[in-house]
């Protein structure tokens, strides 16, 4: 909360009053329902909301959580009561959407975080007394004080070993059973050596014991495994979050007229739905009842609008913009366009070559060395001494000294620190290893609708349209919900408006009305009598017997060229990919000066240009948000989202920008570029460090001290290179 | 020396004190919502149910 936002409040200092009941019909059932509220952030606004809520009869309790900016209501079960709730909250100036209780439930119960949390509480307990014992015995306990000091840390590590070693105990078992190596198999084999040699050590009554570094590698290490999750689980809410902004509900027809919404996999083949004006398609079928238009822009990129009637067919995800429709629902679990963009999608991700992460390659040079180093300085003093008492103690000290403890942090703390502040400006890190890949692009690919444009359009010959007969084009848009009708109606602020009367609208068709004794008529080419067929889109006035045409232009996004010449200026290759039409595709890439521009794709032409682009080497980042674009995504090396992109989509890219500015893609890059530095410094680092303490240990000088100093002197070092990352302008 | 028969078992007993108290603090959701909980205390309205 910072003050600025405070001062802008404006609903939390009035609190709300006056309503106490809903007005809605009263049931005894209780339910749970959680809305989104992203503006609340003070003290005032949880008062606000929570006693507002509370005030009403039909609630029964309201809780605010402020981390997340959401409420959770349990509410007297109510056919349609979240809109009444949406609609009140709305009303006291807290702009509230709704979340699907199904969705969030399956990251409220958090087990393995939880899990992993206790164990790294028992660890870090543990290594401080532990710690605190040994700095004893360093500073010259003998005899029986230090054997005292030995069983009791024994007492406390053995137990403490093996519950909060257990994640890597069984890592490394299931990696050994198939005949691999991973970082577990070297962490595991120190622990039990280091807690087994430690033990027989302090029998014997022996000097060194090494209990104190074998907890705190424990610590440090479930540190690094516990920053590594918590990356991935914060990631995986908020895109939670995202999907269950999209309630999947449908309204279905009764056999007596009335009209319920179900759940859409409530939805059988043969029902009747009923689309409203203004909302998605929600499944693939016929059209029964009404006319209207539809925008197919989220499925194929197409702008135009398409006129359908009775007897139409249409598809799942297309956004009805004029009339009423009834539609029977039918390919349920059949051939429909989604589930062949599901087929590609998958087919996608199995041709996508497994990519190999830093810390999986540094992972498989180390593992073995450690190992051969350890053995070898084993057998060594063995031989040579016979001392195998001393023998072991030194392939222990080995094994400890040369653990992969910064190793195993070097990676989650520069990939916390970067996903932070990705986050703070707007972007949404999916999977860790996805910014390493990010860091590697050389050629970016955007779509052009929805992702370049806003997906609204723009009238662009107003200055060559008489103004009197824009003013009837205004009148006769008005009040209209159509996207062009809306356009028309902001190009034409400076006008007039035309007085006309008999205003009609007719679904599908367009808007008729009379002025000065004439007919006048706003619509499509065929409704209005032209048999023009246009390249871009167009809508048509029609004045008595002069037709004017009015062509719209998909716009812009207003950062869109700032964000496309930033990325030029720093190198990349850069390609538009639509699904559009060829002449808005050109205009687009001319006005944005993308020297490479493919028009009139198919989702699967999409999938061969991108591997076309990836066997001449190349690695793309492709950034999309239609339906179309979503196996495009998947079968890049690394790919983005806006927000405001369909489910299928968002869920094959990589990153989401959840703040829908594309500049964020030159910063993302930036950020993946030094993050990717920052882990091989990291690396570096640790890899210094080794170099300095493994031949000490290998000559048999090193002792416990040393290796509590070198563990924790290394594992800070790197964490602080990390967190530089996230202060760094 | 003695006296570590007594202060050892002191310190590990202060230390398990607050392994409880922390495990205590993650059952009961206290980090669920820490950014609601500071601001919290400025209502003056008292918060009798903190679960839920």
């Amino acid at each position: 909360m910072s003050d600025t936002s405070l001062a802008v409040c404006p609903a939390c200092v009035a609190m709300p009053k006056g309503e106490t009941a809903l007005g809605v019909a009263r049931s005894d059932s209780l339910r749970r329902v959680e809305l989104s509220l992203p503006t609340i952030h003070c003290a005032a606004c949880i008062s606000g909301v929570e006693s507002g809520l509370g005030n009403l009869e039909e609630v029964k309790g309201a809780r605010v959580n402020l981390t997340q900016k959401r409420v959770a209501i349990t509410v007297e079960d109510i056919p349609g009561i979240e809109h009444r709730l949406i609609e009140l909250l709305t009303n006291w100036g807290y702009p509230a959407r709704e979340l699907d209780s199904a969705v969030l439930e399956k990251t409220r119960n958090d087990q393995h975080g939880r899990d992993l949390l206790a164990r790294l509480a028992v660890a870090g307990f543990a290594a401080m007394n532990v710690m605190l014992l040994s700095v004893s015995v360093w500073s010259g306990a003998t005899d029986a004080t230090r054997d005292l000091m030995h069983w009791v840390s024994a007492a406390i590590a053995l137990p403490t070993v093996a519950f909060a070693g257990m994640p890597f105990f069984k890592n490394a078992w299931s990696a050994l059973r198939v005949g691999r190596l991973n970082m577990d198999v070297p962490i595991s084999l120190a622990l039990i050596l280091a807690s087994g040699v430690s033990l027989l050590e302090t029998m014997e009554g022996g000097e060194h014991a090494y209990f104190d570094a074998a907890l705190s590698l424990t610590f440090f290490l479930l540190i690094g495994r516990y920053l590594d999750y918590r990356t991935r689980i914060a990631a995986r809410s908020a895109a939670v979050e995202l999907a269950a902004l999209e309630v999947h509900r449908a309204t279905r027809v009764l056999p007596d007229g009335s009209h319920e919404t179900v759940p859409m996999d409530a939805v059988r083949e043969g029902d009747l739905i009923a689309v409203a004006a203004g909302s998605r398609v929600p499944v693939d079928g016929t059209v029964v009842d009404g006319r209207s238009e539809l925008d197919p822009s989220m499925l194929t990129g197409e702008t135009m609008p398409e006129a359908v009637g009775e007897g139409a067919h249409v598809i799942a995800g297309m956004m009805n913009l004029t009339g009423p429709l009834v539609i029977r629902a039918e390919g349920i679990g059949e051939e429909t366009l989604l589930t062949q963009i599901t087929r590609l999608v998958e087919a996608a991700e199995v041709s996508k070559n497994k990519y190999t992460s830093l810390a999986e390659k540094a992972a498989k040079i180390y593992a073995p060395l450690v190992h051969i180093l350890a053995a070898a300085a084993f057998l060594f003093w063995g031989f040579w001494s016979s001392d195998w008492r001393l023998a072991i103690n030194i392939a222990a000290a080995v094994l400890i000294i040369t653990c992969p403890c910064a190793l195993g942090l070097a990676v989650p703390a520069v990939l916390t620190a970067a996903s932070g502040r990705l986050f703070r400006n707007g972007v949404l890190l999916k999977e860790g290893v996805a910014l390493e890949r990010l860091a590697e692009v050389d050629t970016i690919v955007f779509d052009k609708t929805g992702t370049l444009t806003t997906g609204h359009p723009r009238l662009t010959n107003a200055d060559q349209v008489d103004p009197d007969d824009l003013a009837i084009a205004k009148a006769l848009a008005m009040g209209s919900a159509h996207p062009l009708s809306k356009a028309i109606v902001a190009a034409s602020a400076g006008i007039g408006v035309a007085t006309i009367t008999d205003h009609s609208e007719e679904p599908g068709m367009g808007s008729r009305a009379m002025w000065n004794g004439q007919d006048v008529k706003l619509g499509r080419a065929a409704w209005v009598g032209t048999d023009d067929t246009p390249t871009q889109t167009t809508a048509w006035l029609k004045i008595g017997d002069r037709v004017i045409a009015l062509t719209f232009e998909d716009d812009l996004r207003p950062e869109a060229a700032a964000a496309i010449r930033s990325l030029h200026g720093a190198g990349y290759q850069l390609q538009l990919l639509s699904g559009d039409a060829e002449a808005p595709v050109r205009h687009a890439a001319d006005a944005l000066d993308i020297p490479v521009w493919h028009a009139a794709k198919t989702p699967a032409e999409k999938v061969a240009i991108l591997d076309a682009l990836k066997a001449d080497g190349h690695k793309v980042l492709m950034v999309g948000d239609g339906l179309n674009d979503a196996a495009a995504l998947a079968s890049a090396h690394v790919s983005m989202s806006p927000s405001t992109a369909v489910d299928a989509s968002r869920t094959s890219a990589d990153l989401i920008l959840v703040s829908n500015d594309l500049r964020e893609v030159a910063d993302s890059l930036r950020l993946a570029k030094a993050s990717k530095r920052r882990i091989l410094e990291n690396f570096s680092i640790a890899a210094t460090y080794n170099l300095i303490a493994v031949p000490i240990a290998l000559l048999g000088f090193a002792t416990p001290l040393m290796a509590a100093l070198a563990m924790s002197g290394s594992s800070i070092m790197v964490s602080l290179n990390a967190m530089r990352l996230g202060r760094q302008k | 020396m003695n006296v570590l028969v007594y202060l050892i078992p002191v310190s590990l007993g202060l230390g398990l004190l607050g392994l409880v108290a922390f495990f205590w603090t993650v059952k009961s959701n206290q980090y669920d919502d820490p950014e609601g909980h500071a601001n919290r205390i400025l209502s003056d309205r008292f918060d009798d149910e903190p679960d839920e």
